[in-house]
Formats: C-alpha cells, sequence, structure tokens
C-alpha cells in the first residue's frame, strides 16, 4: 500500500534522515517510536509533502505510484492524512467551514459531488459523537484557544470525516487524559479495516494497548535502527533508548 | 512559501459602445452654469454651485494622506457626459436604451424588475445621469422616495434645499467643494416617519466615457422611527489614463432612526505597473440627529488605483450610534488612505471601528481614523479594532489613529494587529486537500468575516466572491 525506499531527506542542506525504508501493507499499523529529535515529524512531513524539506534521495510509493514530487493537496487528496503533532490555530476561520472546505475538496478531486449543509452537519455530528467531542468546538474559529486535547480531537474528527487511506498520527496520544487517549483509540480503530493503513508515531506504549501495532520501528539520529513487534515497544517502555547504542 | 498575489483579473473592464453627449474638457464658471441648465436646475441650487465653485478655487488640493498621487489636470477633465439615447428621460425600462441594458447585465445587474435580486430596488448611473431606476411604485406605496438626484431636485426641491449640504458644507474640504461645483446625478433616499423601507436601496455607478471625471451626490434621509438600508456597487472600463471620482455622501438620520450603509466599491485598480485606474476621493458623513439614531458604514474597498475616503458618524443626538466596518484591500500599486471619524457630541453615544486592509503586490494601505469626544459627551464609547493583513514582501500596511478626547468620562479602546499568513498555516490547509489559492482565500475571508457580516445577505455573497476573483490566479 504504501512503501518508503531508501529515503534521505533533510532540511537546509542538513541530512535529518538517512536510508530509511518501509514497506505498509493495506491495513497494517506501523508504530514508530524514537529519542525526541530522532526524525520522527520530518518522517511525517516529508510523506505529506511539507516543502520545508528536501528529499535527496529515495522514493515514496503510495498505490505504487511515487508522490515525493506531488503538492501536499494532491497527496491529501488520494488519501494520506497527517494528524500534526502541533496543530496550527487560525482564528478567523470557523473550524466547521474548514472542515467543509476540505470535505468538499476531496470529494471534488474523487469526482463526487460536495455535500450539501444537512448532510454535512450529519456527517460530522456522527463523527464527533464516535470520540465524544464537544460540539461547541464546531462553531469556533479553526483550533482557536482549543486546549491541547481539544486539538487533538479535532486532528482526529478530521481524519474520520476525510476517510484517507493512509494516516499518520504524530503524538496524537501526547498530552492527552486517559480519557482522551481512548476516545481517539476508539476514533482510530473505527475506520480500521483490511485497506486503510496507519503510521502512528508515539513515545508510550500506552496507546499501542488501544492501537495495535503489526510492526514497531525505532528511529533514531534519523536512522531505522531495529524493528519488530509489539513486545519492543513494551522493552522500549522498561528500558528506554539507552540499551541500543 | 510561494508569494500570493492578488491577480489583475478585472471582470468589469470592458467599454460600453453608447453614443454621448459630452462637454470638453475644462472647468469654470460657465461649465458649472451649463451643467446646472442641463438639468433645469432651481435658481438657488446654480448659487449654490456658483458659491461652492468660487470656493474651490481658493483652496488647493490635500496632501496630508500617505498617498503619492498624479497631479490632476482639472482643466483635462470633461464634467459631464451622457449618453445621447437618454436625452428625453426615458419613462420606463422600455424606452432605455438596449445597449446600456446590455451594459448592466454584463456587469451583473438585470435592471428588469422580473430578473433583478427580490427585494432590492437599483438606481443605476451611467456617466454622469442615472439611466434607471427600478421598483419606483413599490416604494412610493410605501412613502419612500427613491430618486436620481436631479429628479429629486426638480420634484422635491424643499427637501433639497432643507437637507442639502448641511452635513458637508460645500466648504469641507477640496473635494467635496469640486464636487458641489460640478456633481451630476447620484440618488436621493427619503424614508418618511414610522417607515421600515420594505427592500434594500442600491445605486450602481458606472463611468463609461473617456476623459470624465464622476460626480455624483447621494443624499439620504431617514425621519424620525425609520429604517433605510443602501447598498452602493461600482465599476469602470480598463483605461491608461487615470480617471477621477469625487463623489459626496450625506446621509440624516433623525430620532430613533436608523440607516445602514454599504459599498463594494471596484473601480478599475490600474494595470500591474500602476497604470491608469480611478482616482477615488470622497467625502461620505452621517449625522445622527436625535436622541437613539444609528448609522453604519460598511465597505468593502478592492479596486481604485487611489482610495481618499473617510465614512464619519457626528453623533449628536443622545444615545446614538455610529460604526464602521471596512475591508480595504490594495494590490500591485493601489492605495488606500481610508478610515472613519467619530465624534461623539451627545451623552452616552458609542462607536465601532472595524477596519480590515489586505495588501500584496507593492500596494499601501493605510488606515487613518479619528476618535473625538467633544468636552460635553458625557459617557462616550468607542472600541476600535484595526487588523491588517500582510501577503507580500513589498507591501505595506500603516495605521494613524487619532484620539481626541475632551471628556473624562470617556471609553476608548484601541487594538491593532498585523499577520501574515504562515508557512505553517499553509501547509496546514493544503494537507486537508485544499489548493493554495484556496488556501489563502478560506484565511482572507475569514479575516473579513466580521466586516462581511454587516453587508446585507444579497451582498455578502458578492463581496467574497470580489475577493475570491481579485486573489484568483496570484498564487504559485
Ligand atoms: N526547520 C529546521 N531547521 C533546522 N533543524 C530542524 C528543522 N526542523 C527540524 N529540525 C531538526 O531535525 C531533527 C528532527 O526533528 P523532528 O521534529 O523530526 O524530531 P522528532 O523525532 O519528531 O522529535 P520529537 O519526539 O521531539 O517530536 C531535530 O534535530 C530538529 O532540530
Ligand atoms: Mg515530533
Amino acid at each position: 500500500m504504501f512503501k518508503i525506499n531508501n529515503l534521505s531527506a533533510g532540511i537546509g542542506g542538513k541530512t535529518i534522515l538517512k536510508e530509511i525504508s518501509l514497506d505498509i501493507k493495506p491495513g497494517q499499523v506501523h508504530a514508530i517510536m524514537g529519542p525526541n529529535g530522532s526524525g520522527k515529524s520530518t518522517m511525517a512531513g516529508v510523506i505529506s509533502g511539507n516543502d520545508n524539506y528536501e528529499v535527496t534521495a529515495g522514493e515514496l510509493l503510495f498505490d505504487g505510484k511515487d508522490i515525493k514530487d506531488l503538492d501536499p493537496e494532491e497527496r491529501a487528496c488520494m488519501g494520506v492524512f497527517l494528524a500534526f503533532q502541533y496543530p496550527v490555530s487560525i482564528a478567523g476561520v470557523n473550524n466547521m467551514v474548514f472542515l467543509q472546505a476540505s470535505i468538499n475538496s476531496i470529494r471534488k478531486y474523487k469526482g463526487l459531488p460536495p455535500l450539501d449543509a444537512f448532510d454535512l452537519i450529519e456527517l460530522i455530528k456522527s463523527k464527533m459523537k464516535l470520540i465524544n467531542m464537544n460540539p461547541d468546538l464546531l462553531q469556533r474559529g479553526l483550533n482557536d484557544g482549543f486546549s491541547g486535547g481539544e486539538k487533538k480531537r479535532n486532528e482526529i474528527l478530521q481524519m474520520l470525516c476525510l476517510e484517507p487511506k493512509l494516516v499518520i498520527l504524530d503524538e496524537t496520544d501526547s498530552g492527552l487524559d486517559i480519557d482522551a487517549m481512548k476516545a481517539v483509540a476508539d476514533g482510530v480503530n473505527a475506520i480500521r479495516d483490511d485497506q486503510r493503513s496507519f503510521i502512528v508515531v508515539t513515545h508510550y506504549q500506552r496507546l499501542l494497548d488501544y492501537i495495535k501495532p503489526d510492526v514497531v520501528h525505532i528511529l533514531k539520529d534519523g536512522e531505522i535502527v531495529m524493528s519488530g513487534d509489539y513486545k519492543l515497544a513494551l522493552k522500549l517502555e522498561k528500558e528506554g533508548y539507552g540499551w541500543l547504542s | 512559501m510561494s508569494k500570493p498575489k492578488i491577480s489583475n483579473q478585472y471582470k468589469y473592464g470592458f467599454e460600453s459602445d453608447v453614443p454621448s453627449d459630452q462637454f470638453l474638457p475644462g472647468i469654470n464658471e460657465d461649465v458649472v452654469r451649463a451643467i446646472s441648465a442641463k438639468k433645469n436646475e432651481p435658481e438657488f441650487l446654480l448659487e449654490w454651485r456658483l458659491k461652492a465653485f468660487r470656493h474651490w478655487q481658493t483652496m488647493s488640493q490635500p496632501n496630508w494622506a500617505k498617498l503619492k498621487i498624479n497631479p490632476i489636470d482639472f482643466n483635462a477633465i470633461s464634467y459631464f457626459s451622457k449618453p445621447k439615447s437618454q436625452a428625453d428621460r426615458p419613462k420606463s425600462l422600455d424606452e432605455v436604451d438596449p445597449e446600456l441594458l446590455r451594459t448592466y447585465e454584463r456587469l451583473g445587474i438585470p435592471l428588469h424588475e422580473q430578473k433583478l435580486l427580490a427585494g432590492v430596488a437599483m438606481d443605476a448611473v451611467f456617466d454622469s445621469v442615472s439611466v434607471a431606476t427600478t421598483f419606483k411604485e413599490k416604494l412610493s406605496e410605501a412613502g419612500v422616495i427613491f430618486l436620481p438626484f436631479s429628479e429629486a431636485v426638480e420634484k422635491h426641491p424643499d427637501l433639497i434645499k432643507k437637507y442639502m449640504g448641511t452635513v458637508i458644507p460645500y466648504k469641507d474640504n477640496f473635494f467635496a467643494a469640486l464636487n458641489s461645483a460640478v456633481f451630476s446625478d447620484g440618488s436621493f433616499v427619503y424614508i418618511p416617519p414610522g417607515v421600515r423601507c420594505p427592500m434594500e436601496l442600491s445605486t450602481y455607478f458606472r463611468i463609461n466615457a473617456i476623459n470624465t471625471g464622476q460626480f455624483e451626490r447621494t443624499l439620504i434621509i431617514a425621519d424620525k422611527g425609520s429604517y433605510v438600508s443602501y447598498l452602493e456597487g461600482c465599476s469602470a472600463p480598463m483605461r491608461d489614463e487615470n480617471q477621477l471620482h469625487a463623489a459626496v455622501v450625506e446621509l440624516i438620520a433623525h430620532e430613533d432612526s436608523e440607516i445602514k450603509y454599504s459599498t463594494v466599491q471596484n473601480w478599475y485598480p490600474g494595470d500591474e505597473n500602476g497604470k491608469g485606474g480611478i482616482y477615488n476621493f470622497v467625502t461620505k458623513r452621517g449625522v445622527c440627529k436625535e436622541d437613539h439614531a444609528k448609522i453604519s458604514w460598511t465597505q468593502v474597498e478592492t479596486g481604485s488605483a487611489i482610495t481618499w475616503k473617510y465614512p464619519s458618524v457626528v453623533l449628536k443626538g443622545d444615545h446614538t450610534s455610529g460604526s464602521f466596518y471596512s475591508v480595504a484591500v490594495v494590490n500591485n500599486c493601489q492605495q488606500a488612505d481610508t478610515g472613519t471619524k467619530m465624534i461623539h457630541i451627545g451623552k452616552n453615544t458609542s462607536s465601532t471601528i472595524v477596519s480590515k486592509g489586505i495588501s500584496t503586490g507593492k500596494g499601501q494601505n493605510t488606515y487613518r481614523g479619528l476618535v473625538k469626544v467633544a468636552p460635553l459627551a458625557t459617557g462616550a464609547r468607542n472600541h476600535t479594532e484595526c487588523d491588517s493583513l500582510l501577503l507580500s514582501e513589498h507591501c505595506g500596511a500603516h495605521t494613524f489613529p487619532y484620539i481626541e478626547v475632551l471628556h473624562p468620562s470617556a471609553q476608548v479602546e484601541h487594538e491593532a494587529t498585523t499577520s501574515k499568513i504562515s508557512e505553517q498555516e499553509l501547509f496546514y490547509c493544503r494537507q486537508r486537500g485544499l489548493t493554495e489559492e484556496e488556501s489563502v482565500n478560506l484565511i482572507v475571508n475569514g479575516f473579513c468575516k466580521t466586516v462581511f457580516q454587516e453587508l446585507p445577505m444579497e451582498f455578502a455573497v458578492e463581496a467574497q466572491k470580489l475577493l475570491e476573483i481579485s486573489l484568483e490566479g496570484s498564487v504559485g
């Protein structure tokens, strides 16, 4: 479904990611763990097309097609979704208006007619229920004054409404209370199926109790230094990263 | 990040093939007399024009605004132009030159009542004359007078004599004096006591003829306890020469009445290098004459090479309120120096100012506003919010708030922000499937939201589209 081949990338001439390879099959969940500054968010940014980063080598194969040179909006329309580690706030833009624009832009790409206001509200309301999100947040500015946890829930709401094929969660669990973490996991599990794949970036094994990964990778200094199954996450939780060097 | 730049796709730049009856360029007393004669004006009006003209001759063009203005040769302008077909004022739309009707159709303003936006009565001014006013009957049933200015002079000289020049005397400023001398047409509105005007009133101004100036006057009177919402729109062909537009708008709100005045200004802005475009020098002022009167100005200014206007409110009665909501966009070499004056005179008056400036290209956008609280104005309140959005490297935004408070009980607040669209914001939107252009539009529209909300519903959508058109093809 999604394959990274020998990807190297950096910023301003500085190399951050070094010859990364990943093979994510349809329906799989891959967890990426690793110390602060190891390059996890960089990887998320490169996959989703943040042009601050330069890709110096390698391929990003999405359903067999290299998406490395595509605009971020095109990747989004094809089904790449990034739940940001730090979602931006745009005060003037109404949260619901933003969601509507986003949903309809992706529907347009797929050749579908735009959702009318009624269907849209139906859709959004049902998804909000799923993750126990306060409906008032819909009428506020985009992430404007949202608490950390509310922002993360809003990311999950967008994910649920946009139904992407490849979801990257960048530390969506950081800063969440237990109920919120469960809600996020419920959201993710609700759309897990045998076609949709996930890259879950996290520091904590606890999220992986709720979202069971098929593979766990450890990213260190821009390299994948070890891959394993769920047990690897348990080991990291107990022992940290020290033993790796 | 690539720099978004508002494009120069001016969609209203066509010229209509309408033969016109036009004065030779030049200005002197004979020209003033000739304009007055063309319109069969009563003596008092000619006298007033002549006084204004003589006074204008003693004045010089103001230069305090933050504007670079090419010298204007007032003798190179023709002060009167009228479509030939309008020689005898047409009684109905059937008598109006079809080419004129087509012009308005192309501008998206069909003048046939059945095609018009339901609930909007329209006065269409073409160069120096009004060519059609719709829904006259329906309005007169309600006692509302909505007429071309020159027709109002004929039919209601008493009202004109009573009110004209009372808010903006001809001595007010250079451009107001010029307008008072040579004004051609415009709209006149009178709402009788206790009447809520049954529809939106609207005037569309079109400059077509070459080398002409447009000098319209609008006078709106809301009598005791009445309400009216009025909207003006405008456009002009694309030409290499600058054309002058110097209008005067006076609003009079009597006791307990309310006037909402909205403008969607889309005069030709000139080309990328600043060639051509309209010089828009406008004096707009309203007076809340008696207690509990309200006046609200809303403007969306996207056009003109130069915009110089400060729609103001004089809060004379007690418990009166005034507001000014503005979006001003400058692109390429456009310059805007705009804002408002809120003059608090009565007791317990309040005013609100919301100004949103969007600048791109080499555009220069200035907010200039005065809040004045007179010595006896107890309990005056003002809130001012002034936000600038910068979309390019070489544009500029400037803010000049003047505050003169002469009574200690006044509460005057001023907030100002300047922002850019950040790379993170753009990337976030694009990651959600929006193109760069759609993202910029969404953010710009969000930025303007509090102003657009003040527009009549039918026009809020138009204003949003206009902004999007001016942003079209501008990114990447
Ligand atoms: N714009 C930038 N300029 C310079 N260095 C950068 C830039 N962006 C990221 N880096 C560097 O790249 C490295 C990887 O950063 P990244 O954000 O990908 O780490 P991370 O693994 O997501 O860390 P965390 O767990 O703290 O979120 C860091 O050393 C960071 O300082
Ligand atoms: Mg990170």
